[in-house]
């Protein structure tokens, strides 16, 4: 057979080779990439280094790993970067003026209640999450921008704010800790239990899986509002590191990064395909990139450029997968 | 029956309109085709029927271009030729028409039919020579079609005959026709039957791929038989009967098409209770189903069966009326409370409302029961697997591994899945609505067998089918359904044919429309 004959018969739905490949998906570009930075960059493969860009990502981490979630369970939730600047705020405006844990509750606290109220628009409304997280996320923002009136809140004199994301313990800064903690209890809620199994099932025929008796709603609404409240804690988290919070305007920039990290992992927009670890892989991938850019001392122009082909490939790679069906 | 030879045609008449040389196809590993020779006469209906998997279906879709050959060849009024996409196929005159139309529901009948090819003058459309043109394919088809109307409100029979029209319309010599009568109801069928015969008569070529053997004996000139992707026989229809294609296809001689009835004693407990039951498209049911009963529910597509099956299950919302279970349980609430009640259904599209196609064959049996498998919300794999495989072993579903998604699986194993997800619910009462579509004639047995040992064990069953043969030959009573509500009651020797018919088209004006 032909070398062009053997390439369709790769592309041919169903093919072993092919799963295989998507099984692995980012993982191998991920591991190659890894691999040329170690060895193109002295500083690349050092402890600062990496704990420096965990520490940057962990955020993004703990948003997309809840988005996974909603997203496998066919939603999309577009209200998370506003929910992580609200959540920032309300617990620096209340840290300013009570104890800094009640202050991480309530920014926590907020997140959660936005998450259920995304989830409940969603499914008992039945409107579209696109739209319905996007309206959400204008809300949210404007919410914002009232707590701080506009003004940039800070808490340099409020140390005992940061020591949820600022103290270290095995040399590895709490942000790094709580992200870890988080993803992995998240992970573990998709890949091993029955509510994770009912995600899978909403996400990939929710009217076989309502008619198999499975609560589609409910599991959605559950996955709604562990993204809010993972986009609080976040938000909470990186006001602590940075001990300031401010209403941002264009919340919806994070928002996109969080879902690119997702889908270039290889969870898919449809619904119904997708596990947790592969968004970890995917957002670190995306922050290799970037800090390749840094360490090499490329053009940064070329990042976005750089940044939009991968998403495009990884959707591509999806469509092109997934066309068995 | 017709004989082999084709009618008198215009043109050449010595050469064949399509020659099929030698043919082989794989996807991955597994040999779809293996060289696969056969010859299509210009104005004859030649049929191709075997299991699933046999074949058919890519044969068909490498004549219509959709899927290209790996090897042999194919001439087309004897020349050569090869078609990367339909769209080649459909200029040399080859059209297909499969079992779910493809049609734009939001565009006109006429609109689709002219799709691609519409009368237009510097870019604009002429629709009213687009009417003109619809009005005169349309006469000579001889359908009555309108063609202002919109094509998403047609029902699937009149779809197809969308697509025939634009097939016609690009002078299509050669129709792929696969499985176009699958989702048609007994009456939409012959009107289709008709169609296919004016159009042979007309000097068209049709390849028919069909499930249906009656269908393939009553309609086709040839008829060639594959199994596992190679030629059992090409034969003159006139020369197979029923049992002679099923061994052909199979490699054995089929015992008998179904089960001995077991008759549930005059004494059995009632297991359900319907009374007045109004939902959307049912109006006033009412009827009891005993334990051991196997209850046929007959009627048109859209005469009211699926609509009342969802509504006892909880799927659809009940107006008025209750569905009881003999426990005292009311049903119709919502499916999770059903199966918790002891109610199962069986979807009638296991694409659509039974399978999660994506995932696991296990998770796809375990679903309804993930519970039992679990502990404080975790599943434990060990134990899934263990039970999953139990079931699964028993139904036995073959063709890919149980962790393989679904949709690796054959039509027929694929219900099995269903089947095996059901037993697992361990339900009193269960509803199998279309339990056979499109499933190949062995794996039908297995369902047939499947729904009478259960109902040897004391279930009750209601079956809902469009085959009035499966309704004849698995039913112990049969209810026949018409414009949402129960217009006949039938057992015993007045359970025939004709009174089911009889009774699901009392009201219907002749060649009209169901409702």
């Amino acid at each position: 057979m032909s070398a062009r004959g053997s390439v369709l018969r790769l592309l041919e739905p169903g093919n072993p080779v092919t799963a295989r490949v998507r099984t692995a998906g980012i993982l191998i570009p991920f591991i190659i990439l890894f691999a040329v930075l170690a060895l193109t960059s002295s500083s690349f493969a050092t402890k600062p280094n990496l704990l420096n860009i965990l520490d940057q990502q962990s955020a993004i981490l703990i948003i997309a790993s809840a988005g996974t979630l909603v997203l496998v369970a066919g939603g999309i939730d577009l209200s998370v970067g506003s929910i992580y600047s609200l959540a920032g705020v309300i617990s620096a405006h209340f840290a300013l003026e009570t104890n800094p844990v009640l202050a991480m509750a309530l920014g926590i606290g907020a997140g959660l209640l936005i998450g259920l109220a995304n989830g409940l628009i969603t499914t008992v409304l039945r409107i579209n999450a696109l739209i319905a997280t996007l309206a959400m996320s204008f809300v949210v923002s404007g919410c914002a921008a009232l707590v701080t009136k506009g003004n940039l809140l800070v808490l340099f004199d409020k140390p005992g704010f940061g020591k949820l994301a600022r103290t270290e313990f095995l040399t590895i800064k709490t942000s790094i800790w709580l992200m870890i903690v988080f993803v992995i209890a998240i992970g573990t809620l998709l890949a091993a239990t029955t509510a994770g199994r009912y995600m899978y099932a909403a996400g990939g025929n929710a009217q076989a899986a309502r008619l198999a008796g499975v609560r589609v709603d409910r599991v959605r609404i559950l996955a709604f509002m562990l993204s809010g409240v993972a986009a609080g804690l976040a938000g909470v988290i990186d006001t602590s590191r940075v001990l300031s919070a401010q209403a941002a305007s264009a919340d919806t920039g994070l928002a996109f990064t969080v879902l690119a990290g997702i889908v270039v992992g290889g969870t898919s927009i449809l619904g119904g395909v997708g596990a947790v670890w592969r968004t970890v892989v995917g957002v670190l991938f995306i922050a290799l990139i970037g800090n390749g850019y840094i360490l090499l001392g490329l053009d940064p122009l070329y990042e976005q450029i750089t940044m939009g082909l991968i998403l495009l490939a990884a959707v591509g790679l999806d469509a092109w997968t997934t066309r068995s069906a | 029956m017709a004989g082999v030879e084709p009618p008198p045609s215009p043109g050449d008449e010595t050469v064949p309109y399509l020659e099929i040389l030698d043919v082989a196809k794989h996807f991955g590993g597994v040999q779809a085709l293996a060289g696969v020779s056969l010859t299509v006469a210009r104005g004859s209906v030649h049929a191709l029927v075997g299991e699933n998997g046999a074949g058919k279906s890519t044969l068909g879709r490498i004549v219509t271009g959709e899927v290209s050959r790996d090897g042999g060849s194919m001439l087309l009024v004897g020349e050569p030729v090869s078609f990367r996409s339909p769209r080649e196929a459909l200029e040399r005159g080859v059209a297909a028409i499969s079992q779910e139309p493809a049609i734009v529901p939001q565009l006109t009948v006429a609109e689709n039919v002219m799709l691609g090819r519409e009368p237009r003058s510097r870019g604009f459309l002429r629709r009213r020579s687009l009417a003109r043109e619809y009005a005169a394919l349309a006469a000579t088809a001889g359908f009555d079609l309108a063609g202002e109307m919109s094509a998403g409100r047609l029902r699937t029979a009149e779809q197809q005959k969308v697509e025939i029209l634009r097939a016609l319309s690009r002078n299509a010599e050669l129709i792929v026709m696969d499985e176009p009568s699958a989702a048609l109801s007994e009456h939409e069928t012959r009107q289709l039957h008709e169609i296919i015969r004016t159009l042979a008569r007309a000097g068209t070529s049709i390849l028919l791929i069909s499930h249906f053997l009656r269908e393939v004996l009553d309609l086709a000139d040839t008829v060639t038989v594959l199994r596992d992707g190679e030629v059992v026989r090409t034969a003159p229809a006139s020369q197979e009967t029923e049992s002679s294609l099923i061994e052909a296809m199979l490699g054995r001689p089929l015992t008998s098409t179904f089960p001995p009835k077991q008759f549930p004693g005059g004494d059995s407990a009632v297991r359900l209770s319907v009374r007045e039951l109004s939902a959307p498209g049912v109006s006033d049911a009412t009827f009891d189903l005993r334990a051991g009963e196997i209850l046929g529910v007959a009627g048109l597509v859209g005469s009211g069966r699926t609509e009342l099956a969802r509504a006892v299950y909880g799927a659809a919302r009940v107006q008025s009326g209750t569905a009881v279970l003999e426990t005292g349980e009311a049903l119709g609430r919502s499916p999770r409370r059903s199966l918790a009640a002891g109610l199962v259904m069986i979807p009638e599209s296991r694409k659509d409302d039974g399978l999660i196609f994506g995932r696991s064959v296990v998770e796809n049996a375990t679903l309804s029961r993930l519970g039992d498998v679990s502990a404080f919300g975790v599943v434990r794999r060990a134990r899934e697997w263990k039970t999953a495989r139990a079931v699964l072993d028993r139904c036995d579903v073959r063709g890919a591994p149980y962790g393989a998604p679904v949709r690796a699986l054959s039509g027929g194993n694929q219900q099995k899945v269903l089947l095996a997800r059901t037993l697992l619910c361990e339900p009193r009462v269960m509803i199998a609505d279309e339990p056979t579509r499109g499933v190949d004639i062995g794996a039908k047995r297995a369902i047939y067998d499947f729904i009478t040992s259960l109902a040897a064990d004391g279930l009750g069953v209601i079956l809902i089918s469009s085959e009035l043969e499966e309704i004849l030959g698995l039913s112990h009573r049969v209810l026949v359904m018409r414009r949402g509500r129960i217009v006949a009651e039938l057992a015993g020797e007045a359970m025939t044919a004709n009174a089911i018919l009889a009774a699901a088209f009392a009201d219907e004006p002749p060649g009209g429309v169901a409702a």
